[in-house]
């Protein structure tokens, strides 16, 4: 079927299998790799995108639901080449390890971040609950976050 | 001494992490190729079984499928796996490395056929189409069951088929029988610790072709790149046909050291002249590849009244699973760990390892130590309350200390810092505050464990690594490693040091790392080996550099070498700053002079004879990385449910060269083992219960607690600048600290893990009857 998806401020015409995932269509189709998949079931976070301002796992919304719709990806974070207060954090932080997890992550944080700008700790731990880490322990992530949200 | 560092002992971020954050950074799944085809693994419905038969045909005639493989298809099914770069040590040591299932499947999901296809649906349905005649067999699910006489027989092939035994070691020093004849307190436990997944975010996969040379070539992440000379044998290929042009990791913790998809991938590009990818699912990755060793550990410890520890006798049970794999090496960190980190006169350890029908057992971040200081720690507890002192009292009481030897008669020639960090990460507990009683209605209490855990391989191994250098003629350097990264910072930190040496910022040293074909190889990513073995190559390297370097500066300067640094990109006097040279231009002079500006330099451990497995005595790593948990956890006690509030754990890191880096290995690594303590496979009968995230529940961000990080700087490790390794021993003695903290809380010690809320219900209601 034929839709037209709004990724990172452009508009892509697509002629897609309604069967097929939004996670697919990002990244084999429009080659936005840096969306991840950990699980493909919703469980481990690493495919989050920002869809219309709320974080959802790409791996559970089919291509054709998002149609029209306002989708932000990690490659959409940067603007004018600039990094995302977000990625310079983590960056700074070292809350990036071995980084499958780390676009997912950056995406619920900035999905947090939107709507809830000065969130508490306990908030931030929570807005990133659905997103697995295995390297970082999550301290630095939280800190990363956590300073942003400061600075802000 | 650390104030001369410019850039050691710095939080500096990776080269990788902008490309990582951005989303750029590629990993095995994010490649395509023309033409590229879809790989698929048809696995066994059973545990145990006689394949009788396969028909692929229909498989075969389906439009769309490009190869179906099986046993017979491969060159070389069967290989005595060497791992790496070892030389061969014999005995149980070798695992049988099998790429397909044939005569008796071993455990459920092993791969008996492999399908490339158009699309991944395709390669499904091929599979579907695979009819094999199973002669389903009563299978062995238990070690011990295993050992007996009688048992069913795990393998078919021949070496493996007479007993399920892969090996046993034993250590004796001094008479635990006289000790214990003498003793003040006996305490006996026996303590069970269960299979663990790795769960790191990227599944297995990667890509394969043969290139214009014929090469088969692959990009797939491992920790370990030597893989390549098992594939060959396996093609029944020369070594220098195949290459992995290896990307990294999202994440490893030993669960991508045994060969993942390679041979598959090799196989079916050979067979179809096409490039393919293979990319195993999530339910595929829990239910195949392999996992921490479960164990049994019985343990009965001698002291007198005072506390000081006189004997310990361990026996352990180690379940292999299907195929033997690391089961040899993990073997040796669990025997040698049994006593703990302690100064015992008197110690007898006899171990086991059998194979069984259950997913095999190999390497898993700790690799066999975690094992036994579980294990260990507990016992030490058990004893402290037998005894009425406190955890810290008795640790404190019979620590190793500099001079004191190992169970083996080794006596350690890195720093013992374990009274110090004991010390530290207990006060920094107390310091805290006083202990409530409760908290939100859970019951507070706080636990202990220390450790003990080498960094480097066993030595008998006789592990090297190189590094390779170029100075470019812009004054950038360019390094060359085969250093698998698998997200620990193991390539940045070459680079650091690099960096550090000659004198340049960080950003000039460009890593290009783990490719077969064109970078030096550096060994495995495993045994927390990289920064000790590869970190002392690059040390070695740049100092060949660095003298050439600073030889030709001298006499730009008119000076004598021993009177010139290199700093801030200048070569210029020690004692009169002013007078420099910039680095580029002495580079510069020496292309000009025709002097070589590169080189390639081997760091070698120290090596060793393979022990004795019937009276192991000696060296068996080069040194070891100390720990100390100190823990709060809070206790429902009406749901058996309980949270870790609070840890502080301090190490003895020898040097911090990349401050973040160290701390997020600490801090991941406490996590990664907090887990340890909950997360279930649901392993029954050889099925595998835990088939996904949903299932298999590893920590969140709300699971995590607030860690207190407390590095000590000994400057007494073996690695450069005196830096020890941290990433396996970071998750040693989280789990035990914790099992002890909740027996601080509410007076009962599952000696058993997973400890579940139902586990720990029961016990405090039995308690309280």
């Amino acid at each position: 079927m034929e839709i037209s998806l709004h990724v990172n401020g452009k508009t892509y015409r697509l002629n897609v299998d309604p069967r097929k995932r939004l996670i697919d269509v990002l990244r084999d189709d429009l080659n936005l790799t840096g969306t991840k998949e950990g699980c493909g079931e919703g469980e481990c976070g690493a495919c989050t995108v920002i869809l219309d301002g709320q974080a959802v796992n790409s791996c559970l919304v089919l291509a054709c639901q998002a149609r029209d719709k306002e989708i932000l990806t990690v490659e959409g974070l940067a603007r004018n080449g600039e990094l995302d207060s977000l990625q310079k954090s983590f960056i700074e932080h070292g809350a990036v390890q071995c980084g499958f997890c780390t676009p997912g992550m950056l995406m619920s944080a900035k999905a947090l971040l939107i709507k809830n700008p000065h969130p508490t700790e306990q908030e931030i731990k929570e807005a990133v609950a659905g997103n697995l880490c295995r390297c970082t322990g999550y301290n630095k992530i939280i800190a990363a976050i956590k300073k942003v949200a400061e600075d802000s | 001494m650390s104030a001369m560092f410019k850039l050691v002992g710095k939080p500096a971020p990776r080269h990788d992490a902008w490309a990582k954050a951005k989303g750029d950074q590629l990993y095995s799944d994010d490649f395509t190729m023309p033409g590229m085809l879809y790989g698929k693994a048809l696995r066994s419905k059973y545990p145990a079984a006689i394949i009788k038969s396969i028909d692929t045909s229909k498989a075969k005639a389906l439009p769309g499928v490009h190869a179906v493989l099986t046993a017979k298809d491969v060159p070389m099914n069967v290989e005595i796996s060497k791992f790496g770069q070892m030389k061969d040590v014999g005995g149980g040591f070798e695992g049988l490395y099998k790429v397909l299932a044939d005569g008796k499947v071993r455990f459920k999901g092993e791969a008996i056929a492999l399908v490339a296809a158009e699309t991944e649906e395709l390669a499904e349905e091929a599979c579907r189409l695979i009819e094999v005649d199973y002669e389903v067999q009563p299978g062995v699910f238990d070690p011990e069951e295993a050992l007996k006489p009688g048992a069913y027989i795990v393998s078919s092939d021949e070496g493996e088929n007479e007993s399920n035994l892969i090996m046993e070691s034993h250590i004796n020093k001094g008479d635990v029988e006289k000790a214990f004849a003498e003793a003040d307190v006996i305490v006996e436990n026996e303590y069970r610790v269960p299979p663990v997944d790795h769960a790191y975010l990227e599944t297995e996969g990667g890509v394969a072709w043969v290139d214009d040379n014929g090469v088969i070539t692959m990009r797939v992440g491992t920790q370990v790149l030597e893989h390549y000379r098992t594939i060959a044998k396996v093609m029944g290929l020369p070594q220098n046909k195949v290459r992995n042009m290896s990307v990294p990791m999202g994440g490893g913790f030993g669960g991508k050291e045994d060969i993942t998809v390679e041979t598959f991938l090799c196989l079916l590009a050979n067979a179809t002249k096409r490039p393919v990818k293979m990319v195993w699912s999530r339910e595929e990755s829990l239910e195949v590849h392999s996992k921490r060793h479960p164990e049994i550990l019985r343990y009965k410890t001698a002291a007198t009244k005072d506390g000081k520890i006189t004997a310990q006798k361990v026996e352990i049970i180690m379940d292999g699973g299907g195929y033997k794999l690391l089961t040899g090496w993990v073997q040796m960190y669990s025997t040698v760990n049994a006593p703990g980190c302690y100064n015992i006169p008197n110690v007898k350890v006899d171990s086991y390892s059998a194979l069984t029908n259950n997913t095999p057992s190999s390497a898993n971040r700790g690799f066999g130590c975690c094992q036994a200081n579980f294990a260990s720690e507990l016992q030490m507890d058990e004893l402290a309350a037998k005894l009425g002192m406190s955890p810290l009292e008795i640790r404190l009481k019979n620590c190793l200390r500099n001079g004191d030897e190992i169970c083996t008669g080794f006596i350690p020639q890195g720093h013992i810092a374990l009274e110090e960090i004991a010390k530290k990460a207990w006060e920094g507990l107390e310091a805290t505050g006083p202990k409530p009683d409760y908290v939100d209605g859970k019951k507070i209490g706080r636990g202990l464990a220390i450790g003990m855990m080498s960094y480097g391989r066993l030595t008998f191994m006789h592990d090297s690594s190189r590094v390779g250098l170029r100075i470019e003629l812009d004054g950038s350097v360019t390094l060359r490693a085969g250093v698998p990264d698998l997200g620990g910072g193991q390539a940045s930190v070459l680079c650091q040091i690099v960096a550090e040496e000659l004198g340049i910022p960080m950003e000039k040293v460009h890593p290009y790392i783990m490719d077969t074909h064109l970078t030096p190889l550096c060994g495995t990513t495993t045994a927390t080996r990289q920064l000790y073995m590869s970190g002392n190559a690059a040390l070695v390297t740049v100092k060949v550099l660095k003298e050439r370097i600073i030889k030709k500066a001298a006499e730009m300067l008119d000076a004598k070498p021993e009177e010139v640094q290199l700093i801030n990109e200048k070569a210029c006097l020690i004692n009169n700053p002013l007078k420099s040279v910039p680095f580029v231009q002495v580079v510069g002079a020496l292309s000009n002079d025709g002097v070589e500006l590169f080189h390639e330099g081997q760091f070698n451990a120290p090596f060793t004879d393979v022990p004795n497995l019937h009276d192991m005595k000696g060296r068996i790593w080069p040194d070891f990385t100390y720990s100390a948990h100190a823990v709060e956890v809070a206790v429902d006690e009406e749901t058996g449910k309980f949270e870790v509030r609070k840890v502080v754990l301090c190490y003895d890191v020898g040097k911090a060269i990349n401050k973040n880096s160290c701390e997020g290995q600490l801090e991941g690594g406490c996590v990664y083992n907090q887990g340890y303590v909950t997360e279930n496979m649901g392993w029954e009968n050889g099925i595998t219960k835990a088939r996904s995230f949903a299932e298999y529940l590893i920590p969140t961000a709300v699971d995590a607690p607030e860690i207190e990080t407390i590095m000590v700087e000994s400057g007494g490790g073996l690695g450069p600048y005196g830096a020890k390794g941290v990433g396996e021993p970071a998750d040693n003695s989280i789990a035990p600290a914790i099992v002890n903290a909740i027996y601080d809380a509410v007076g009962v010690r599952l000696k058993e893990m997973p400890v579940t809320p139902e586990k720990l219900l029961k016990a405090i209601q039995e308690k309280n009857k």
